[in-house]
């Protein structure tokens, strides 16, 4: 079979931190370095680099063949590696080191309607907008009608897109996308985008440009079914590597059993005593998960008590200082976020702007849920610190995002909120993040 | 693997520059598309509409006429203050417009090159020709008025080395280009330039013979206004419609040397940084 895409030690390193003074004497240091032929001392690919480099290898070392004609899924959690794999691919970004050969044209459905002008009519943007995807203006009169035709704008072709609504100018965008029939096609979660109908002729769109085997499609997305609906192929990426390349549904396992589970840090964290994240006023020194019988605990049934303690340092007397944990849910069918929620611990009861300043030294803050409240899935658990009057999303010591995860899962107890009802709790593909004990009567009242 | 066997080779942006003239070719319906877009939707919901092109050079004009001609009375070569300021007005216009618009092509374009690759000098080119554009509108009306300043009896004719005047343009378009493509390369990732921009584009105007003639400078110091190209430029402009200037063909040529130069260095830069802009913008 013929290789249509070939990635050879691809590396991507991204600079942290802001950029200012600092970044300025890097970049003239890591220039002078390479300029006497020496390695760059400010990045992580090479032997001997500065132990203070604040960077990130955000793909390390990836090697992958595509064939042509095939559907490549590409599935990992966030941080990955798979937009930073997909941004190189269709170019708007260079690798730091490796290459990519690629036989034929690529283009990307990164973001659908990208580079419309709100003042041009819809068969303007039509035109500039297969032009930015490298279509010639006599490409884009022969697909012109078939392009219309699958948006469904024909009334509106002489409106401004400023007035199109935002579901009109989707479909525009997908159709000119879905249009430029490129040798090498890449998608990313635009099917997340659209009502239930658009969807379906958006995958079957994706199916049709793969079904004659010419093409060759990179399909991204957080959603399994449409990655088992629709790829020949897929890989798993985790922290910038491939660690499975494999048939849909044995990557898809490997992915919602292993990676999910080595990728989260369950039962409890504890940070270094040099090493706490936090600010000049406050650090977090741990934070755990524990059932009833306080025992460390990362799986919940769904009618058990969850508490969850944060244990933290004040290092300066002088300030109010309140906890607040935030709770991202992930649905067990897919792993997409579903929902949020958050807590903020008593502090809430004194005066918020008054001066029950906090004495120096060590702090226990604990959370209990209820039983029967939450729904089963996955509980990613983020502890922020901050410093009243200010709001929760100014004055932070603390943030940590999901640093925590616990499961919650459902034990089909009779006396929880689903009674006798012997399904799953979770409909379609919409997350249910709680499920909580409510009172619902029926009762007869005439004939 | 040979990389010549392969349509499509993704690099790290190190080493030589590889200017790809023939996609660029590919791309000419784009650079069309955006002149198109830009020239229409510069003057939509406006009342004048096109209008706009010329007015903007003629109020600047009265102004120069009132403040430098009437108020501080600095000698135009002994033509109408009017039809002088004029000229150098339409020509700095130009200049001036395209560098701005080019000096800030990754930071106004950052989303849309953050999401589909295309050749990302097609952007700065399509400026100097939507430039070129409103050079025209606004130079048929400049033509205008001085064919009413010669009815009223002026002397002055037209050179014939207005065969002269698409290279002019060609090379405003080019300093443009080199100066504006290092200005938005450099302020892609430190912002500083930003601010200093509009400031610097008057100030160099300034150092420029728009507002007075080059023959006031004393003769010691004519070389360092030549060294800025656009002194060389803005003085052939005005002796193919005034025949009047102290401007010599070695100058000339020096400017087209900076000229070259600047530009040269500009597209390195520019082709260096497009690449991996996206990381620091």
């Amino acid at each position: 079979m013929k290789v249509s895409i070939k990635i050879e030690g691809l590396f991507k390193e991204y600079k942290l931190g802001v950029i200012g003074r600092g970044t300025l004497y890097r970049d003239l240091q890591s220039w002078w370095a390479i300029k006497q032929g020496k390695e760059d001392p400010n990045s992580l690919i090479g032997a001997n680099y500065n132990k203070k480099v604040n960077n990130i290898l955000a793909l390390k070392n990836i090697n992958l063949d595509i064939n042509k004609g095939e559907v490549i899924g590409i599935i990992g959690s966030n941080g990955a590696g798979k937009s930073t794999l997909l941004k190189i691919l269709s170019r708007v970004t260079s690798p730091t080191k490796g290459r990519i050969l690629a036989n034929g044209t690529i283009a990307s459905l990164l973001e659908v309607g990208t580079g419309f002008h709100p003042e041009l009519t819809g068969r303007e943007n039509i035109f500039l907008n297969g032009a930015i995807n490298g279509l010639t203006k006599n490409e884009i009169m022969e697909r012109f009608n078939d392009i219309v035709n699958f948006a469904g704008v024909k009334k509106f072709l002489d409106t401004p897109v400023k007035r199109y609504s935002s579901g009109m100018h989707v479909r525009l965008g997908f159709a000119v996308a879905a249009h430029l029939d490129p040798d090498i096609l890449i998608v990313d979660e635009v099917l997340a985008v659209g009502d239930a109908d658009f969807q379906k002729k958006a995958i079957n769109k994706i199916k049709e440009v793969s079904s004659d085997k010419k093409r060759t499609v990179i399909f991204v997305s957080h959603n399994m079914n449409s990655i088992k609906k629709l790829c020949d192929r897929v890989i798993v990426l985790s922290k910038g590597q491939i660690i499975k390349d494999d048939n849909p549904s044995n990557s898809i396992e490997f992915y919602l059993g292993e990676v999910s589970i080595t990728e989260r840090t369950y039962k409890k964290i504890q940070f270094d005593k040099d090493n706490c994240p936090g600010g000049n006023l406050v650090r977090l020194k741990s934070i755990e998960t524990r059932n009833s019988s306080n025992q460390l605990c990362s799986k919940f049934n769904i009618d058990e008590e969850i508490i969850i303690k944060m244990f933290f340092e004040v290092l300066k007397e002088g300030f109010n200082v309140c906890c607040s944990l935030f709770f991202n849910y992930f649905n067990p069918k897919n792993l997409s976020g579903d929902g949020s929620f958050y807590a903020l611990d008593n502090y809430v009861k004194n005066k918020w702007d008054g001066d029950s300043y906090f004495k120096k030294g060590n702090y226990e803050a604990t959370l209990v849920i209820p039983p029967n409240l939450l729904n089963d899935g996955i509980f990613g658990v983020s502890a922020n610190i901050f410093l009243p009057p200010s709001n929760l999303d100014s004055a932070l010591q603390v943030r940590e995002i999901n640093i925590i995860y616990f499961d919650i899962i459902d034990n089909f107890n009779k006396n929880s909120p689903r009674g006798s009802y012997p399904y799953d709790w979770q409909l379609g593909s919409t997350g249910f993040m709680i499920r909580p004990k409510l009172n619902f009567f029926t009762k007869f009242t005439s004939i | 693997m040979e990389e010549k066997n392969w349509k499509i080779v993704i690099k790290p942006s190190k080493g030589f520059v590889n200017i790809n003239l023939k996609e660029l070719i590919k791309y000419k319906d784009l650079i069309t598309l955006f002149v198109k877009r830009d020239f229409v939707t510069f003057y939509k919901q406006t009342i004048l509409g096109p209008l706009w092109y010329i007015l903007q050079p003629l109020l600047n004009t009265i102004v120069f006429t009132i403040i430098f001609g009437n108020l501080a009375k600095i000698p135009t070569d002994n033509l109408p203050p009017f039809l002088f300021y004029m000229a150098g007005n339409i020509i700095w216009g130009y200049f001036a417009f395209c560098l701005n618009s080019i000096s800030t092509t990754f930071v106004t374009n950052a989303d849309l090159f953050g999401k589909v690759y295309f050749p990302r000098i097609a952007v700065p080119i399509s400026i100097t020709i939507i430039g070129l554009f409103q050079f025209i509108l606004q130079f048929i009306f400049f033509i205008c008025f001085y064919i009413y300043f010669v009815s009223k009896g002026l002397d002055i004719k037209v050179s014939y080395s207005i065969l002269f005047l698409p290279l002019i343009l060609f090379q405003i378009a080019l300093v443009a280009l080199g100066f504006g493509l290092l200005i938005s390369s450099l302020t892609s990732k430190y912002r500083d330039l930003v601010f200093v921009l509009g400031f610097g584009i008057q100030l160099w105007m300034f150092a420029t013979p728009i507002v007075y003639p080059l023959t006031i400078i004393p003769d010691n110091y004519v070389i360092f206004s030549i060294l800025n190209p656009m002194t060389s430029i803005v003085e052939c402009f005005k002796y193919i419609f005034f025949n009047e200037s102290s401007i010599k063909f070695a100058h000339i040529l020096l400017s087209c040397l900076i000229t070259l130069i600047v530009f040269v260095l500009g597209i390195v830069v520019f082709y260096r940084t497009e690449k991996n802009f996206l990381d620091t913008v």
